[in-house]
């Protein structure tokens, strides 16, 4: 029995290790046109400033895979030929596999802006992004300047290689406050004193009208919508987000939407064909929580076991649980847990940043119980507040004992006596 | 955060480039001059004495030239003989050997760097003089070249130390054990030892070191010149704190907040921490040869202990005198000095720590058996980056035990924190608690 891989991302990769880990005997090959060995992808911005080389970001030796008897193909597959089960390549020869798994990862959106496929305009979703990135940016100095657009994830994680490597940067947000799908006002704006202090020109509520080229025919300019201010510029990022990069397999029989069709075994229309990690698109949940795309590391890690289960047999159901995450906003640490920013009915939220910092604590509860968490600046444990929340407690509980939650390091201060005085004053009055 | 890779000499130093390997060498060069260079100069001195002699072979005896090479050999040899070894000369031979007093020597060069610390050495010549009642005419007193050594070892510790500290400014637990390793390193391990320096030749006691990492301080030999207290506490620190503290804290409580080894790692090491190889060959290698040593100093100690009662003109006696001479010269001095300092910029900070030291092996097995300390991981939010391995100055390969949700008790983990502090999604965390319970 032959498991063909395409991507050796995260989804790709746990979904062969999984596979393995079940059956020592079934044929195994990954194939990725990107790189040739499984990286963090995270971890790009820390390659970008010199913190890691690509190899440090390699969660596994080399010889893991020969061990494992993963087999790694490092090229391109140009087409799918679903009835005969194979697979066409760009630089080796075809390949049949018994079963597929598509985990083709995300692409940078694109909005139709005028300029946008100009030379010097890019995304930074992989490999080939960040060698083009350096490319572009290796001898900048503050005579240059490089606009990143999107006020997500990745644009802040951009700015800030731009800020470590000292390269004029300006950050179009269109929303009101940073990242308000996740982040309350009060949280945005303490982001977007982080952004600012670190000397990024920080432009909210502005939108990309249009990226004009210089003579050479790349990127020498982009205009705002709002003001139309031209602003000089010889790097565009595009970081307004991502989608599902299911170009392989478009107009094939395999049902695709905005990324390919799943059932909630990760399995798509075709028999035998599986898809998973940022490139699935899951049916809607009706738990009012779970959105249909899943572009995080952690939910890919998630899908592996459920495809490896599955194509050997299993019936086993995809099940997200409690949500997590995590980021960080130059030097504020974000983690979140459970339901925050659903705007469900009758949820409420207690909020209280701490004066002089840039930390804060938000909570949000529906029917006295907890449903979800966000931290910024301060470390909680994954596995206390999901439970909480599994347990539904009530806010009164978890304020009363908030200090199990902490996992900040030794002699860090401790703020959960300053939240619990707050909070009951709050309650009080 | 931590900036390895940029280009420039910065780079290259950090990376093993040209200027990486010219660094090595220099402290290297420096470190067996420090150690040798006596000895040095004498394998030098004995070539030329041969030399004379292929030469004086070819010439007819008894003439001029034979005559000219003849006294230039024995002026050679003379003022080796004057410089170390103070001998009595002929007067009509002295005016020459000054000329060659004055010559130069490798040994030379340490004396050189060490005159500008002399009125330092008759400054602890004189404390040590107030706290003994028994005062010493201080005034010809000269700095010795471990005066220089632990001169510039404390420097560094002090002002890259700071250096450190100011990187490190919002993270409360790298500016305060960075705080206790200077301290420790300035009072524990450079002034308070002149103070309390003891027998002949005023020897140096270190408060902070202990049998096996200075195995003399429980020889049989050793442990008699030294004043009971001193002896007493020693014995109290190997035997008794040993266990106690790594119990409480781990190992870090030791080698990266209170040993010198470890104080130059943090401080002066720091730029190299991500050359030491997390590879799983060089874990496997580090279990063999970190306890290997300790193998060899527990049995070195036993058999002096009993060669101790035995006739000291035997043979038993006399070759175990030997073999502590080699034990300091191969581990003490070539593996923990030369090799320990001299490697920072081609494998990192901690290469004795981690292949060598016997301490580090007693307090490794302690910390993995029964100790409080562990790193616990915050359940899934590790994303696999490598930052805290690239970090690990010990070559721990700490993701693999993020990304799996697996608390980190190692034998070769020093606690010195990196892991936690350079890692972007706040996974990790060092803690003391309950051995049975997982705290994570």
């Amino acid at each position: 029995m032959h498991v063909i891989i395409i991507g050796n991302g995260i989804a790709g990769i746990t979904t062969a290790t999984e596979l393995r880990k079940r059956d020592k005997k079934i044929k195994i090959t990954v194939i990725s046109g990107e790189s040739e060995y499984f990286y963090s992808r995270p971890a790009l911005m820390y390659i970008y400033m010199r913190d890691m080389k690509l190899r440090d970001t390699q969660p596994y030796e080399k010889k893991f895979f020969k061990k494992q008897k993963i087999n790694l193909v490092k090229d391109w597959v140009t087409s799918i030929d679903f009835e005969q089960k194979r697979l066409s390549l760009q630089g080796s020869s075809d390949l049949e596999y018994d079963y597929l798994v598509l985990a083709l990862g995300s692409k940078a959106n694109k909005f139709g802006w005028p300029g946008q496929d100009l030379p010097g305009v890019q995304g930074f979703v992989n490999l080939q992004e960040l060698e083009e990135l350096e490319r572009r940016t290796e001898n900048m100095n503050e005579n240059n300047r490089v606009v990143v657009v999107g006020g997500g994830l990745i644009g802040v994680e951009v700015a800030e290689m731009m800020a470590r490597r000292n390269i004029p940067c300006t950050f179009l947000v269109r929303e009101e406050t940073f990242w308000n799908v996740a982040l309350g006002p009060g949280e945005g704006r303490m982001i977007q004193e982080e952004i600012l202090e670190h000397g990024i020109d920080l432009r909210m509520q502005t939108n990309l009208k249009e990226i004009r080229p210089g003579e050479n025919g790349e990127v020498a300019a982009i205009q705002t919508a709002e003001t139309e201010e031209v602003i000089d510029c010889q790097v565009v990022v595009l970081a307004a987000g991502v989608s599902p990069n299911a170009e392989l397999v478009k107009n094939t029989a395999l049902e695709v939407d905005r990324g390919i069709k799943v059932d909630n075994q990760m399995k798509t229309n075709i028999e035998g064909v599986y898809a998973c990690g940022d490139v699935a698109q899951q049916p809607p949940s009706t738990d009012g929580g779970r959105p249909v795309i899943e572009a995080l590391w952690y939910t890919g890690k998630m899908h592996g076991p459920v495809v490896a289960e599955n194509i050997l047999g299993g019936q086993a159901v995809y099940d997200r649980g409690i949500w997590y995450n995590s980021a960080k906003f130059f030097e504020i640490d974000y983690h979140t847990y459970g339901l925050v920013g659903h705007n469900l009915p009758g949820e409420k939220e207690w909020y209280f940043r701490v004066p002089g910092e840039r930390k804060s604590i938000r909570i949000i509860h529906r029917d006295n119980k907890v449903i979800g968490f966000n931290l910024l600046g301060i470390r909680y444990r994954d596995a206390v507040c999901r439970q909480w929340i599994e347990k539904e407690k009530s806010l009164d509980e978890v304020i009363n004992n908030l200090h199990e939650a902490n996992f900040d390091g030794e002699f860090y201060k401790k703020y959960e006596t300053m939240f619990k005085e707050e909070y009951f004053k709050g309650q009080a009055s | 955060m931590m900036n390895h890779t940029e280009k420039g000499i910065l780079s290259s130093t950090r990376n093993r480039g040209v200027t990486g390997w010219i660094l090595a060498m220099v402290l290297i060069g420096f470190y067996v001059l420090l150690y040798w260079a006596p000895e040095l100069d004498r394998v030098i001195v004995s070539q030329k004495v041969s030399q004379f002699d292929s030469e004086m072979k070819t010439l007819p005896a008894g003439s001029e030239e034979y005559k000219n090479l003849a006294r230039q050999k024995s002026l050679t040899i003379r003022s080796i003989q004057h410089r170390y070894y103070v001998k009595g000369l002929e007067e009509k031979y002295k005016p020459l050997v000054n000329q060659y007093k004055d010559g130069f020597t490798l040994n030379s060069v340490i004396t050189t760097m060490s005159q500008p610390l002399n009125p330092m050495a008759r400054g602890f010549c004189s404390m040590r003089n107030v706290f003994r009642g028994q005062p010493k005419d201080c005034s010809k007193e000269k700095a010795s070249r471990w005066l220089l050594y632990g001169f510039l070892y404390t420097l560094f510790v002090t002002v890259l130390g700071i250096r450190f500290m100011r990187k490190w400014k919002n993270n409360p637990y790298q500016r305060m054990r960075t705080v206790s390793v200077i301290g420790f390193q300035v009072l524990i391990a450079f002034i308070l030892p002149e103070l309390i320096a003891y027998g002949k030749g005023d020897k140096p006691f270190y408060l902070s070191y202990f049998w096996p990492l200075k195995p003399e301080y429980f020889f049989p030999s050793e442990l008699k010149q030294m004043p009971t207290a001193l002896a007493l506490w020693a014995t109290a620190m190997a035997f008794v704190a040993v266990p106690v503290l790594t119990y409480f804290f781990g190992k870090r409580w030791y080698c990266s907040w209170v040993c010198g080894c470890g104080a130059l790692a943090e401080t002066a090491g720091d730029d190299f921490r991500h050359l030491s190889s997390k590879s799983s060959l060089s874990w496997r290698i580090e279990q063999v040869s970190i306890h290997s040593v300790l193998v060899i100093i527990v049995v070195i100690t036993a058999l002096l202990f009993v060669a101790s009662g035995s006739d000291k003109n035997g043979g038993f006696y006399q070759g175990m005198m030997e073999v502590k001479t080699w034990y300091m010269f191969f581990i003490s001095m070539g593996f923990a000095g030369v090799i320990g300092t001299g490697f920072y910029p081609l494998a990192g900070s901690r290469v004795w720590c981690r292949f060598g030291c016997p301490q580090a092996a007693i307090l490794g097995l302690i910390q993995v058996l029964f100790s409080r300390f562990r790193i616990t991981t915050n359940g899934d939010q590790c994303m696999s980056c490598g930052n805290c391995s690239t970090y690990c100055e010990m070559g721990i390969d700490v993701r693999q035990y993020a990304m799996t949700g697996q608390d980190i008790v190692r034998a070769s983990c020093v606690g010195c924190g990196m892991c936690a502090s350079v890692c972007p999604r706040g996974v990790l965390k060092l803690e003391t608690g309950p051995r049975s319970k997982k705290l994570g």
